[in-house]
């Protein structure tokens, strides 16, 4: 199943559905790290509230589309990892790490918008919400 | 078989002292008890089950327990020591609270087994009243303390259950609190073990959630000590945190458990630590962008 992809201003938004196969998540990146350049987009949520389960294929995927975004120059937030997921995640070893996570898409927005003030004001943010580094 | 048992041990007042005499008369006794041992056992049983103590168990388990139990009776009795009937009586209790047997049950037929055992003195010297009221008198103190025991020991374990419950309860009773708006903090008090650890993960993770919290502050000052697994899992739990989008700050580690993590190798170079709480909690809010003043800061602005 394709996963949606929409615009909202400066950023993308992709938000899963359903469980997706290793197919559909390549598919997901491929699409995004092309529109990222097309739309000229400083920001991508990709949002997993759906997902309840998440494997090693998953996880190195999206560490990929977040490090292949931030090439193309967007910044890239995961939202919306269950509890249980995030347990069982850190429990395989897959922490994700280097990509920035947030609660819900709400947070994820504004992650991506205090960022973007940071680059406005030309230094980077310091704090909680920056787990990208 | 009374008149000949009768006959054969009877004792001699004017050789022994008091005590020797009863020592006799205890020796007499058990050796009754001893064969007659079938007869009042299932007598006993008999009678548990009419007074219908010990409902939560079936009729074989009653009648296997009274059988250890007559023998453990009379074995105190004999030897007129206490502490293997003692144990016996903690082990029974261990086995029979679980099944929700009440104490009046317990206490109810240790009574009956003294009553069914005078009952068969009666019997057995209804003949000689002189000679009945001595084995009484011999017979009754050390029946009461035997029934005594048993019903200490039966109190004595539930005490220790519901003390065990207690501690557990209070160890697993890890409150998620929030200070501010998206500030949490996590107190940890006592011993973390491997299911403690799994359940505090997952109340906290819950917590965020639902408190949509941005920083968490985890305090174990009140971790005496912490093993490399504990480590692991503390680092897991900031990890699994950091998924959900909250940073965690970990305050107040030992001297000894810093010193501990140090020695055997856990990486915590991905964990923010302050030295305590209350750095914990400013260092937060500094994230949050909280700033606390005085009163008289603000005052010359307003």
């Amino acid at each position: 199943m394709e996963v949606p992809i929409l615009k909202q201003g400066q950023y993308l938004i992709a938000s899963i559905q359903s469980a997706l196969t290793d197919a559909d998540l390549s598919q997901l990146r491929e699409a995004l790290v092309e529109r990222v350049g097309r739309f000229r987009s400083r920001g991508v949520i990709v949002d997993v509230t759906a997902l309840d389960v998440m494997d090693s294929f998953a996880v190195r995927t999206l560490r990929d589309i977040a490090h292949m975004a931030r090439l193309r120059g967007a910044e890239t937030v995961i939202v919306g990892i269950q509890p249980e997921v995030a347990f069982a995640m850190v429990q395989l070893g897959l922490t994700l790490k280097g990509v920035a996570t947030a609660l819900d898409l709400e947070e994820g927005l504004a992650f991506l918008d205090k960022q973007a003030q940071g680059r406005i004001a030309g230094k980077r943010i310091q704090g909680s919400i920056d787990h990208g580094r | 078989m009374a008149i000949k048992s009768k006959a054969g041990q009877s004792p001699s007042p004017d050789l022994g002292t008091q005590s020797q005499d009863i020592a006799l008369l205890l020796h007499e006794l058990v050796a009754h008890l001893r064969q007659n041992r079938t007869q009042l056992r299932e007598e006993w049983a008999r009678r548990i089950t009419r007074a219908q103590l010990l409902t939560a168990m079936t009729e074989e388990e009653i009648f296997a327990e009274a059988t250890s139990v007559y023998d453990n009776y009379v074995e105190a009795l004999a030897t007129g020591t206490f502490e293997a009937l003692q144990a016996y009586a903690r082990n029974l209790s261990e086995r029979i609270i679980p099944r929700g047997v009440e104490t009046h049950e317990v206490v109810g037929i240790v009574l009956l087994l003294r009553d069914v055992l005078a009952r068969s003195l009666f019997a057995k010297y209804h003949g000689d009243f002189d000679k009945l009221n001595r084995i009484l008198d011999a017979y009754e103190p050390a029946a009461n303390r035997i029934a005594n025991t048993v019903a200490v020991g039966f109190v004595q374990e539930r005490e220790r259950i519901i003390r065990q419950q207690q501690e557990a309860i209070r160890e697993l009773s890890t409150p998620v609190l929030q200070v501010r708006e998206r500030l949490l903090i996590l107190p940890i008090i006592g011993v973390i073990d491997p299911q403690r650890a799994r359940q505090l993960t997952e109340q906290l993770l819950r917590a965020i959630r639902t408190n949509r919290a941005k920083v968490v502050v985890i305090d174990i000052t009140g971790v005496a000590a912490m093993d490399s697994n504990v480590a692991n899992h503390l680092v897991q739990t900031v990890e699994a945190s950091r998924l959900l989008g909250a940073t965690v700050i970990v305050t107040g580690l030992s001297p000894e458990i810093a010193q501990t993590l140090v020695t055997i190798g856990v990486d915590l170079s991905e964990m923010a630590t302050v030295g305590d709480l209350q750095g914990g909690i400013e260092e937060a809010e500094r994230l949050l962008g909280y700033k606390v003043l005085p009163l008289e800061e603000l005052a010359p602005k307003a």
